[in-house]
């Protein structure tokens, strides 16, 4: 006789886990199920953690969960071939409680919070795969998964299977993502000793820092580099737009290997150790590329449902607020005995007025701008770092002389008009 | 326990096919080296049935002493049986060290004589030495899977026990000249006291692979990409007359049997020339060949580890190295043909 | 209705773990902890007897706390009970020690049900000693069958079992009294994938946890270091190889190069010649 929970969430990473946890705090009794050996081991992140979702869950969550670094310094870098723009915020009222945001390593964060939901009366299955949705009458009723034996059942089941949810896509909730909807991230963890962090990134004590990378580090092509500093380690990655990638016939790792070496970031990665190399596809389409993410006892949450704020890099946040809200509209349904898409679309409206649907309209129109445009990283951003080592330059030009020369160097009217333009659109789609 | 009660270095001389067993030989090449320093004698400990003939041909090989104890009921080689012999033994002339070689029989033997004597027992111990003055025996071996060395001590019980790896100690050329005498030991032992029966012993009839004693060793790994892959090795040693070994990760992608896996949950191996080829170098597989004659590796990685470990290596594909090789070996002026096969 | 007894180890998973160079010890937190490889097999085999001859099958194991971890890999397997004993008192254990404490374990449990069978993997990946089993095999006063690569028949109203055992060489058929102890190699079954009522059975499953004190009438200076006649002494890492020569060049060049080396041990080879 195959067993049936009140919930089954596939996937234990943020989304799900968040959705396990709160469901389980409520005393539903909740299956979370992962594929890998532990919550973590397959999933990949940048990484930084927002300190206000992840409170909202778990309150003072800082006091014993696995961080990294709490973040005090955010970088912003236009690179050029040799040379970079940037502009920094540091600020020590993230130094301290609440704190704004972390780095994290997500095979030691995931496990404990999925440890967590488990406290709570989750119970967690391992290394097995959700091969497909067990569909009756127009309804999910539970999971098959790729175990003799192998079936369990549901009132609701919550899609966090990730980026490429097969699930989500086996139920024809969207097709085949297209290159231009996901990018491609490569990272690796370098080890390098503590002292050394705090030193060259003028850190004190268990302080970190994160760069955003963007221009040369993506030879051009839409996307960022990032390196962030870890207790005693370095993430350093790099993500591109696949469409991109594919145009420019560059692989993932080149990019890296590119980064690496680059003349602006060596200093920062010199004697370090390369202890681990991930990848992991993420969703970039935003709002547009928003698949269904209700059914008749389906819900879908996190980058199943491409929950993910390209611009700001933030997904993790998204992740763990979706699967919260799915949870409180899955406890709703409870209450009322209905699990049908009319009941559960609750989540939906609910997704849509949340910051996580205000930010992913906001910039619905930017990314897919951005891709189109390649000026913006292949023109502009070198430009910018001209006038910047032209203007700081003393040789002898006045300084009228040297805003004629900026000036000049954008172009013919024509192009300063198209330059105008593209400014004015990029300022559209981010508003 | 009085340590002191104790004198005496014994071998467990175990018996193969009606002979002593190398490593019992090689055992008391060690063992005699160990006597001299502490200035006593060196035994043998022979069990069996129909072995008192060989008693003698171990004086030749350094020990001074062998306790025999030659039964009907040690027929075939048991726990309970062999156990009570040495335990009686040892009762009786206390040694202080005692040697066993790492065989499925020396373990299991040694085993249980350790557990009855409540004293210190070491597992497939690579190194051997003992202090002349406070009679320790150090017992070294690999440890962890062959990631660290350990130095084992046993300060208060007595005897201190060993289990050797084969091949690892060296026997003492034969001196026809040295002589020793044999003590005859009788145990009152019945066969209904024996609680195991051995119904019957099976040898392999096919061709069986015998690695350990292998001159010559094409060996594969990970490197080779699959099981057609592999299949360049069994086409390479077939060429050149060598045994096919393989590492672990090989073993375990299911390309090849365990008996041919080399390594330290595999066969020890010393061949005069040995072929490591798309193997990349763990220590647990180093740990099974290091001692190899010749070590040739074969890799595309330049940063292989194998290649810290062997004579000479070459980076590149196997896939093109390999068959060039053997085309050179076909036309090897003088070579040594295999015969046989159908005309 | 078999009662049988398994005796396994949570071990660091030896493949992959690293050494710290600097402080020459091994990283623990590099590897995983793991179900010692050979103990899962030997739980394999407890299951298969089971689901043959009908009964019940135990694990015990002696370790820190997330030990429970192994315990429930091996109800996954398909275990019905495990037992972890963890004390202080056993740490610094060697393998006399060990066997004691596992002894007085399999007694305790023998008290709840009479154990007819006690099955181990034959060595563990971390120690590599393989003494364990022999230990508790002559404390328990049963017979010891090591290596065994196949159980024939397994009789236990006649009180009897006949195995493999394998040899360097073979093999050999051997019967012995019931109860008994085996060791068993990797080759004498696969591990299949569990089914998923085995699964959530695991995650939900809370061993029975016994402390020194649990097991009844024992005697503390045969536990942990206190017990063990053994120590190590002395931890190094093992030597580093130099590395040897690089044939360089083309491929035919590192070929000639290579026959030419070759060419003083022609007469170790025996070359197959070619079917015209």
């Amino acid at each position: 006789m195959a067993e049936k929970f009140d919930v089954i969430v596939v996937g234990a990473g943020p989304a799900g886990t968040a959705c396990a946890y709160t469901l389980a705090k409520a005393g539903a009794n909740v299956l979370l199920m992962e594929r890998g050996e532990y919550p973590g081991s397959k999933n990949v992140m940048g990484g930084v953690l927002y300190r206000k979702t992840m409170e909202d869950i778990i309150p003072e969550f800082y006091k014993e969960a696995p961080l990294e670094r709490p973040i005090v310094e955010q970088r912003f870098m236009m690179l050029d071939k040799s040379s970079a723009l940037t502009f920094s915020y540091k600020g020590l009222e993230w130094a301290q409680e609440p704190y704004n945001n972390f780095t994290v390593l997500r095979a030691k964060f995931d496990q404990w919070f999925a440890d967590k939901a488990v406290k709570e009366g989750a119970l967690l299955l391992n290394e097995t795969v959700a091969l497909e949705c067990i569909v009756e009458d127009g309804k999910v009723v539970g999971i098959r998964t790729d175990r003799p034996d192998g079936d369990v059942y549901a009132d609701v089941v919550v899609l966090a299977d990730g980026v490429n949810s097969l699930l989500a896509k086996s139920l024809g909730f969207h097709k085949e993502f297209r290159p231009d909807e996901v990018a491609l991230a490569v990272m690796e963890v370098l080890k390098l000793d503590r002292k050394i962090i705090e030193d060259r990134f003028s850190l004190e004590g268990d302080q970190g820092c994160t760069f955003e990378i963007f221009g040369d580090s993506t030879k051009g092509i839409l996307g960022t580099a990032w390196l962030y500093t870890n207790k005693d380690s370095l993430n350093i990655g790099v993500g591109a737009m696949l469409s991109g990638l594919i145009k420019h016939k560059i692989k993932p790792y080149e990019l890296l290997d590119y980064v690496k070496n680059h003349p602006m970031l060596r200093p920062y990665i010199q004697g370090s150790e390369q202890q681990e190399y991930l990848a992991h596809l993420i969703p970039e389409g935003g709002y547009k590329s928003m698949p269904k993410v209700v059914g008749n006892g389906v819900i879908v949450v996190g980058d199943a449902a491409q929950l993910v704020n390209a611009i700001h890099r933030e997904g993790s946040n998204m992740a763990m607020a979706s699967g919260v809200m799915a949870a409180e509209t899955i406890l709703q349904a409870r209450e009322a005995g209905d699990f049908s898409e009319k009941m559960l679309d609750t989540y939906r409206v609910k997704l849509l007025d949340s910051f996580v649907g205000q930010d992913l309209k906001k910039y619905k129109d930017a990314t897919h701008h951005f891709e189109k445009f390649p000026q913006y990283f292949e023109q502009y951003i070198p430009m910018m770092n001209r006038a910047a080592s032209q203007m700081f330059t003393v040789d002898g030009t006045s300084k009228w002389e040297k805003q004629k020369k900026i000036w000049r160097d954008i172009g013919t009217p024509k192009e300063k008009w198209r330059m105008a333009r593209d400014l004015m659109n990029a300022w559209r789609v981010m508003k | 326990m009085n340590l002191d009660e104790y004198s005496g270095i014994w071998v467990f001389l175990e018996v193969k096919d009606g002979q002593i067993a190398p490593v019992s030989l090689e055992l008391l090449g060690a063992g005699r080296q160990m006597a001299d320093k502490r200035g006593v004698p060196l035994a043998g400990l022979l069990i069996g049935e129909g072995v008192a003939p060989l008693a003698e041909s171990v004086f030749p090989y350094g020990a001074d002493e062998v306790y025999l104890y030659d039964e009907e009921i040690f027929r075939d080689y048991r726990t309970e049986s062999y156990m009570r012999a040495v335990l009686e033994c040892v009762e009786k002339h206390k040694p202080e060290i005692i040697l066993y070689g790492a065989t499925s029989t020396g373990k299991d033997l040694a085993s249980a004589v350790a557990t009855d004597l409540q004293t210190g027992l070491t597992a497939d111990t690579t190194m051997l030495d003992v202090n002349a003055e406070t009679g320790l025996l150090e017992a070294s071996r690999p440890a962890f899977g062959g990631n660290i060395m350990a130095t084992i001590l046993c300060k208060k019980h007595r005897p201190q026990m060993a289990t050797v790896r084969p091949k690892v100690m060296k026997a003492l050329p034969p001196d026809p000249n040295r002589t020793g005498h044999i003590i005859r030991e009788k145990i009152d032992l019945r066969e209904e006291d024996i609680r195991t029966k051995v119904l019957e012993i099976v040898r392999e009839t096919k061709e069986k692979v015998r690695l350990d004693e292998a001159d010559v060793i094409v060996a594969g790994g990970k490197g080779l990409g699959s099981k057609e892959g592999f299949e360049l090795i069994h086409r390479f040693a077939e060429r050149i007359g060598a045994t096919v070994g393989a590492s672990r990760d090989a073993v375990e992608a299911g390309w090849i049997d365990h008996q041919h896996q080399v390594g330290q949950t595999g066969v020890t191996v010393t061949p005069k020339v040995y072929f490591a080829i798309g193997i990349s170098g763990a220590i647990q597989h180093i740990v099974g060949m290091q001692n190899a004659g010749l070590i040739i590796a074969i890799n595309k990685d330049p940063e292989a580890p194998i290649f810290q470990s062997s004579h000479y290596g070459i980076v590149g594909d196997a896939f093109e190295i390999v068959p060039m090789l053997m085309e050179a070996f076909q036309k090897m002026p003088d070579k040594e043909v295999q015969y046989g096969g159908k005309i | 209705m078999l009662h049988i007894v398994a005796c396994i180890k949570q071990v660091p998973d030896t493949k992959i773990i690293k050494m710290n160079p600097k402080t020459n010890t091994m990283d623990r937190s590099s590897a995983p902890a793991i179900l010692n490889p050979y103990d899962a097999h030997a739980v394999e085999e407890a299951v298969r007897l089971k689901q043959r001859y009908g009964g019940v099958v135990s694990v015990v194991t002696m370790g820190p706390p997330p030990a429970v971890k192994a315990i429930r890999k091996c109800v996954e397997i398909g275990a019905d009970e495990g037992y972890l004993i963890t004390d202080r008192a056993f740490a610094g254990a060697d393998t006399l020690a060990t066997s004691y404490a596992l002894t007085k374990a399999i007694e305790k449990i023998s008290e709840i049900k009479p154990v007819d069978l006690v099955i181990c993997g034959k060595m563990t990946i971390d120690g590599d000693t393989g003494q364990v089993g022999p230990g508790i095999a002559r404390r328990l006063d049963i017979p010891p069958l090591t290596n065994v690569n196949k159980v024939v028949e397994v009789n236990r109203k006649e009180g009897y079992v006949i195995v493999h055992r394998k040899l360097e060489d073979g093999y050999e058929v051997i019967r012995s009294t019931l109860p008994c102890l085996f060791s068993v190699e990797k080759e004498i079954n696969e591990v299949p994938y569990s089914p998923l009522p085995n699964m959530l059975r695991a995650a939900r499953y809370q061993p029975v946890i016994w402390a020194v004190n649990d097991l009844g009438e024992i005697d503390r200076t045969l536990l942990g270091l206190k017990g063990s006649p053994t120590i190590v002494a002395k931890v190094w890492p093992p030597e580093k190889p130099k590395g040897g020569e690089r044939l360089e060049g083309t491929v035919q060049e590192q070929v000639s190069r290579l026959m030419e080396i070759l060419q003083e041990k022609k007469g170790l080879f025996r070359v197959k010649e070619e079917q015209v």
